[in-house]
């Protein structure tokens, strides 16, 4: 319903991505203090705490995707500085800080389970496997915000079909790194160590479901979830697993992290729902940051494409 | 105490309100500023609260029984943060949708708590004045006023039940109001239990505040 045509042109060639003229600052302002006026964008706030070397990394020969919404793309600065990444913090505003120094090279990725051969890959040569496209997705958090990414990565399609999984093969689980020294979050028991997400085969196969290591045209920053994580934007955020080390297949569901921990609040599928309320609170509407009016959520996140691998599901049961 | 002392706590009391005015007028609130505001007098609020319940049991413990004077004021400080956070709900975050509130306060257990604390709050605040402290009488007075250990509970219930996974930040106000409120069951049963031993402290508290 959403799905319109692609923009013609790559975020990262229009968007600076310091210079955002930040319009939620304006609006918190004048909502708060009822002042109006043109927030001013401070020194300290042009210079991104998160820019490490690596995660400034530009991308080349990124293709454009028609799969790419041309909504209003979150500021850079939002994106990265606003993070969902337990490993290092309970708190959103501190993984940018937390993860600036998080070693991602040397990466490998174990690929095994139900796979005619296992193999450990090195991320780089996963990277290559197939052409870097830009997908400008909405991304809705469980919580109730949303944003607006330029990811970078392929179809996850492309590394499955490489990994040549066996008939077995039903269910695709991801597993993020686990190592307390270098992410403090994990030094405690918030959640049980290591992060294990999964889709059903095919929802890991449809093509909206991305391999990404890279978002407004350069390599993913640490926080966002460098080097290697999945994106499935007609889920809920918590499906796309960060900072991926493994990727199992298997006969039968994952055991994920959310859905163990809270079974009657995550469920496996987590598919964006604005009919199906998390048990505390409404997932009717969600706020897009930098927008002070929420707006609707939208089903599958606007994704209608993927309804068919749903069909005769009771997504109330099956949430 | 010294005479300024008093509008000295009152302008500090303001200062929580005045950093949170002042990010939102330089662009310091974040990506997501309407959380930031809601969570920030959500905590004040439980603070104040509880800032309010620690007056008792210090003067009682250091004799320090001037604290009195300031216990009022803190109350309704408590009253103002809630007040906001309340606002903040109804305005920024549900932008007066009447029938999506209400909807949430009898669905979603942690608003209806929260909704409780807050009501409670209401009465405490209209009766605060010497007035009312005079036409009530101080024990019914007292007694009313004895609702602030509800909303306070209240108030920890709905900041423990609205988080997803981390409860250590809501465990701790928890845990200062088990101490506070733990105090005031001591005073109440340890005379009991022990005859006349500590009787002093089952005296009648109530104190007019002065000013």
């Amino acid at each position: 319903m959403l799905i319109k045509k692609p923009a013609d042109i790559l975020s990262s060639e229009i968007t600076p991505k310091n210079l955002y003229l930040n319009r939620r600052k304006f609006l918190a302002g004048a909502a708060a203090v009822g002042a109006v006026g043109i927030a001013s964008l401070s020194v300290g706030k042009l210079v991104s705490p998160s820019t490490t070397a690596q995660a400034d990394a530009k991308i080349d020969g990124i293709k454009k995707s028609s799969f790419s919404t041309n909504e209003t793309i979150t500021p850079y600065k939002d994106v990265t500085n606003y993070n969902n990444y337990y490993e290092f913090s309970t708190d959103k505003y501190e993984p940018a800080g937390l993860a600036k120094n998080f070693k991602t090279r040397p990466w490998t990725v174990t690929i095994d389970g139900e796979v005619d051969k296992k193999q450990v890959l090195d991320v780089d040569t996963i990277i290559k496997m197939a052409a870097p496209e830009e997908r400008i997705y909405r991304h809705r958090c469980v919580e109730g915000w949303s944003i607006v990414v330029p990811w970078v990565g392929f179809s996850l399609s492309e590394l499955i079909n490489k990994a040549k999984p066996t008939s077995k093969a039903k269910f695709v689980e991801f597993t993020t790194i686990e190592d307390p020294k270098q992410m403090p979050g994990q030094r405690g028991h918030v959640l049980d160590w290591p992060y294990v997400e999964g889709l059903r085969m095919d929802e890991a196969m449809h093509p909206l479901a991305l391999l990404c290591f890279g978002m407004y045209g350069e390599a993913l920053p640490n926080q966002d979830g460098a080097p290697l994580r999945v994106v499935v934007p007609w889920k809920y955020g918590f499906k796309s697993g960060k900072a991926i080390v493994r990727i199992r297949f298997t006969g039968s569901q994952p055991q994920t992290t959310w859905a163990e921990m809270a079974p009657r609040e995550y469920g496996f599928y987590a598919n964006v729902n604005p009919n199906v309320d998390h048990p505390r609170w409404s997932q009717a509407k969600e706020r897009r940051l930098g927008e002070f009016l929420k707006r609707p959520t939208l089903m599958f996140n606007g994704y209608d494409q993927v309804a068919s691998l749903y069909a005769g599901m009771d997504l109330k049961k099956n949430f | 105490m010294i005479r300024w002392f008093k509008p000295v706590v009152f302008l500090a009391c303001l200062i929580p309100l005045a950093v949170l005015g002042w990010k939102a007028y330089s662009g310091g609130l974040g990506a997501n500023p309407i959380e930031v505001i809601t969570h920030a007098t959500g905590d004040w609020t439980l603070r104040f609260l509880l800032i309010t319940l620690s007056i008792t049991p210090i003067r009682k413990l250091t004799g320090r029984l001037w604290l009195i004077r300031y216990r009022r004021m803190l109350g309704l400080f408590a009253f103002f943060y809630v007040t906001l956070h309340f606002l903040t709900y109804i305005w920024l975050d549900k932008f007066f949708d009447l029938h999506d509130m209400l909807h949430d306060i009898a669905k979603r257990k942690f608003i209806t708590v929260g909704f409780a604390g807050f009501v409670l709050l209401i009465p405490l605040a209209l009766t605060s004045t010497k007035g009312w402290i005079r036409r009530l009488g101080g024990k019914r007075w007292q007694a009313l006023h004895r609702l602030i250990y509800l909303s306070a509970i209240a108030g920890v219930i709905h900041y423990w039940w609205l988080v997803k996974a981390d409860i250590r930040e809501p465990l701790k106000y928890a845990a200062i109001l088990a101490v506070l409120l733990g105090y005031r069951i001591a005073v109440w049963v340890g005379p009991k239990l022990s005859g006349n031993k500590a009787k002093a402290l089952r005296e009648p508290q109530v104190q007019i505040p002065e000013g």
